[in-house]
């Protein structure tokens, strides 16, 4: 007999064993892996993505696409960046940083929703415009060296736990009760899975659906903050092909791009898998050349394993 | 009524002793069937009597767990579509297989292209056969047509021709009917025999009885994944096939009983949208069922749009409960207390990648959280409530609606509805394509409803249920309403002839 619980999450149980073997073919390979520091390392490195990964989901949910995220994560950090180092006190620093992402969010969901253009082509050329916009806004000149307070969110440690893990799961855990627990989550899956059927059950739908590019516009603008404090230097070319990978993390995940299904916990696996993937492949000495190769290879192993699985099951 | 003993030597086909269970069901028990060169073979069931997945085993899609299929004297094994295409089983499905921006020549074709040297397609073969085969079938259109230019039952013809040259010698049709008007149907019947008599055998799946004393010779009646009997079409009648199909019988197939009609909750006056609706005034009154009949195309699905804010109106004026009400989106008819059950339950009913409980609390949800935050245990109750008083047959609600029933995916669709307490339903072909059990539940459900106070706007193409369900009548012919009658004092005959637009 098979728990309950373990058919409900089999599709994340799925992604979390494909994690553990990776891990465990890692730690043959070699010692270095598996050690505390390497894993918080990863997890580290994994937090900007798995950051962005967020709103990525919200809007594969809804079957919808964000190809700007990089940018905006850009545009939000030289903005971030510039009010900090005008002195402008730190709350009100990240605020200006985080409504630079909200608002971008803000218009590619009003061009998306209100005027009915396709995902794809409205974020495309958000791409560029946030991108030129972080590139006039600074003359394109990285914006660099802050004060340790704000850089703290980055280097600094609770209980021997790293900042960005921290945000990332506090990102992660509101952001999973807002999917799973509020009317908002509800309609996002709705619209989604049907969303003619969602409009004529008297739902808003341009405006739950602004409000899930806004979100993941923020997000976006979240990665920014932990990506400047970190390197202490926002660079208007920051972000470019982040991208691809949330909506690989999201995709490995399990969400599906014809919308309608996906879950966070399913996206946080898939943004492990890509950051323990590129850390394995670096401590082995795989050529960077040789790595994209290994990891696209891995993101269509994973979709086509999911579409097996559901084949079978019906 | 006897049983037929088929033991003729050569059957175009015979199915024996097929058996098939998915997890937690057996969809299919033992069941034989068998179907003759030149037969129409009516295959009737409830939804969830099993019918789908015989007809799934036979065209590849689904593989039974036990028995044997053999056509014409030979042990067939369909492990898939492509042998049973090849082996000369076609099917045709309520949803077509077709591609709207080609032409029915390259439609007809797809797959099958006549190759000219280096794989170049004969466009000049192509057009000549399918003229050829389009005359056969009593269909004068040009082949260069695109398909998105044609109406159903074209489009149908089309399937049928599809079907014929891939040589087909069993045409499975399911629900061929469910979008025809009646003009149409007869059209789809000719058809139908002409093809009867080239020697193609047909599987015929259809929930309007009445059809099948007009194009069957015999019937298989399957219930709960047994078969119940094989008769000849003309040793039984219907009321003896729906006892059989659902072991009971239905003494009132429309069970209709009028309530205390009240005040006029909903008045509409000189509404006009392009051609769709031309002068449309009419008022509906508390626990009133107001039947509204028409062909296709009618404008009556045009009109229930408007009413719900989907398509707005040019000139006119709604009024709800004697105030006026300006209805721009459903999010405001629903505000105004009114409720549409779509026609394509599917299409625009349900998320069917979304359970039982998500569905009936998606109108709902303003109601069932607080602060943006679902109250979860609301969410449970009322998804029980609706499934114990509705019978909804689902493990669970957690269940995801795309694996119910027809049947049960219908009443999932009401209780997302009644769950709203409105004063106005709109029920757009309430009954389509579901089996006769749930009808009558649905019809009970709009008893028990008018009985509550709310007033109930029917649309329907099956005239028999206007008329036995409706309390008042409205009859639409493009895009105007051409009379009203009194249900009692009307019969089909009349109203047909002003659906068709004569005048009397």
């Amino acid at each position: 007999m098979i728990p309950k619980a373990l058919i409900h999450h089999g599709r994340q149980l799925g992604t979390f064993l494909g994690l553990i073997f990776l891990c465990l073919i890692l730690w043959i390979l070699t010692p270095y892996f598996l050690t505390v520091s390497n894993l918080l390392n990863i997890l580290e490195q994994s937090s900007i993505n798995a950051t962005i990964a967020v709103g990525m989901t919200f809007v594969i949910i809804t079957a919808g696409i964000d190809l700007s995220v990089g940018s905006i994560l850009a545009f939000s950090g030289v903005v971030l960046a510039s009010t900090l180092q005008a002195g402008v006190p730190l709350p009100v620093a990240l605020l200006a940083g985080m409504l630079t992402g909200t608002l971008c969010g803000l218009l590619n969901g009003a061009l998306i929703s209100i005027g009915r253009l396709p995902p794809f082509i409205v974020t495309l050329g958000m791409m560029s415009i946030a991108r030129g916009a972080a590139l006039v806004y600074t003359n394109g000149r990285p914006i660099s060296g802050f004060e340790q307070s704000f850089r703290w969110i980055a280097t600094g440690k609770i209980f021997y736990i790293p900042m960005p893990l921290i945000v990332m799961f506090i990102v992660y855990f509101i952001a999973h009760i807002v999917l799973t627990r509020t009317k908002f989550g509800q309609y996002a899956y709705a619209m989604g899975g049907n969303e003619e059927a969602t409009y004529l059950s008297g739902v808003n739908v341009r405006f739950h659906k602004t409000m899930v590019y806004a979100l993941c516009g923020l997000t976006s603008a979240f990665a920014a903050i932990l990506l400047t404090a970190r390197l202490n230097s926002a660079q208007p070319i920051a972000g470019i092909m982040y991208e691809l990978d949330a909506i690989a993390a999201t995709v490995i995940g399990g969400t599906s791009l014809m919308g309608g299904e996906g879950t966070l916990v399913g996206t946080l696996i898939g943004a492990l898998i890509m950051g323990v993937l590129r850390n394995g492949l670096n401590i082995l000495g795989v050529s960077s050349f040789l790595q994209q190769i290994i990891i696209g290879t891995v993101i269509i192993i994973a979709v086509l394993l999911d579409t097996i699985m559901k084949k079978q099951k019906r | 009524m006897k049983e037929i003993n088929s033991n003729q030597s050569q059957k175009l086909l015979e199915m024996r002793k097929i058996s098939k269970s998915f997890p937690g069901v057996l969809a299919l028990d033992n069941v034989d069937f068998d179907l003759n060169a030149g037969e129409v073979h009516a295959l009737v069931g409830e939804n969830g009597a099993g019918k789908s997945t015989l007809m799934k085993i036979l065209s590849g899609a689904h593989q039974a767990d036990i028995g044997m299929i053999r056509m014409e004297g030979r042990t067939l094994k369909i492990h898939n579509p492509r042998i049973a295409q090849d082996s000369g089983i076609s099917t045709i499905y309520q949803e077509f297989n077709l591609i709207p921006h080609l032409s029915i020549a390259s439609n007809i074709f797809l797959g099958h292209e006549p190759k000219q040297f280096a794989g170049f397609i004969s466009k000049k073969i192509m057009t000549k056969e399918t003229i050829n085969i389009l005359a056969e079938l009593g269909l004068s259109i040009n082949p260069d047509i695109l398909v998105r230019n044609l109406n159903v039952a074209q489009q149908q013809m089309v399937e049928v021709a599809k079907a014929l040259i891939y040589h087909a010698k069993i045409l499975i049709m399911d629900e061929p009917t469910s979008a025809l008007t009646t003009a149409e149907i007869e059209t789809l019947f000719a058809t139908i025999r002409s093809i009867q008599l080239k020697g193609v055998g047909i599987i015929y799946i259809s929930h309007r009885l009445e059809e099948l004393f007009q194009i069957a010779n015999r019937v298989t009646v399957l219930r709960d994944g047994k078969s119940v009997g094989v008769f000849k079409i003309s040793e039984v009648n219907k009321k003896d096939l729906i006892r059989l199909m659902a072991d009971r019988d239905l003494k009132e197939y429309y069970p209709r009983i009028r309530s205390k009609v009240g005040k006029t909750i909903l008045k509409v006056s000189h509404l006009n949208r392009g051609n769709y609706l031309k002068e449309i005034s009419f008022h509906l009154k508390q626990g009133e069922v107001l039947g509204i009949a028409g062909l296709l195309g009618a404008g009556r699905t045009e009109l229930a749009q408007a009413i719900f804010g989907v398509n707005q109106i040019e000139t006119g004026k709604i009024f709800v409960k004697n105030s006026p009400a300006d209805i721009i989106s459903p999010r405001k008819a629903i505000k105004a207390g009114i409720g549409f059950l779509t026609e394509d339950r599917k299409h625009s009913g349900l998320v069917l990648k979304m359970s039982v409980k998500d569905n009936i609390s998606l109108p709902n949800l303003d109601k069932l959280s607080k602060y943006g935050f679902l109250k979860r245990k609301d969410l449970k109750n009322i998804s029980l409530k609706f499934i114990e008083e509705f019978r909804i047959k689902t493990p669970g609600i957690n269940q995801k609606v795309m694996n119910l029933s027809g049947g049960n995916q219908q009443k999932v669709v009401l209780s997302k509805w009644i769950a709203r307490n409105l004063d106005i339903l709109i029920f757009d072909e309430p009954t389509r394509g579901i089996d006769v059990a749930s009808k009558v539940e649905i019809y009970n459900l709009m008893n028990q409803l008018t009985a509550q106070g709310v007033g109930i706007i029917m649309i329907s193409s099956e005239l028999p249920e206007i008329l036995g369900m409706s309390d008042r009548i409205l009859v639409m012919h493009d895009g105007k309403i051409t009379a009203e009658f009194d249900a009692n004092n009307v019969d089909q005959e009349t109203l047909l002839a002003k659906a068709l637009g004569e005048v009397a």
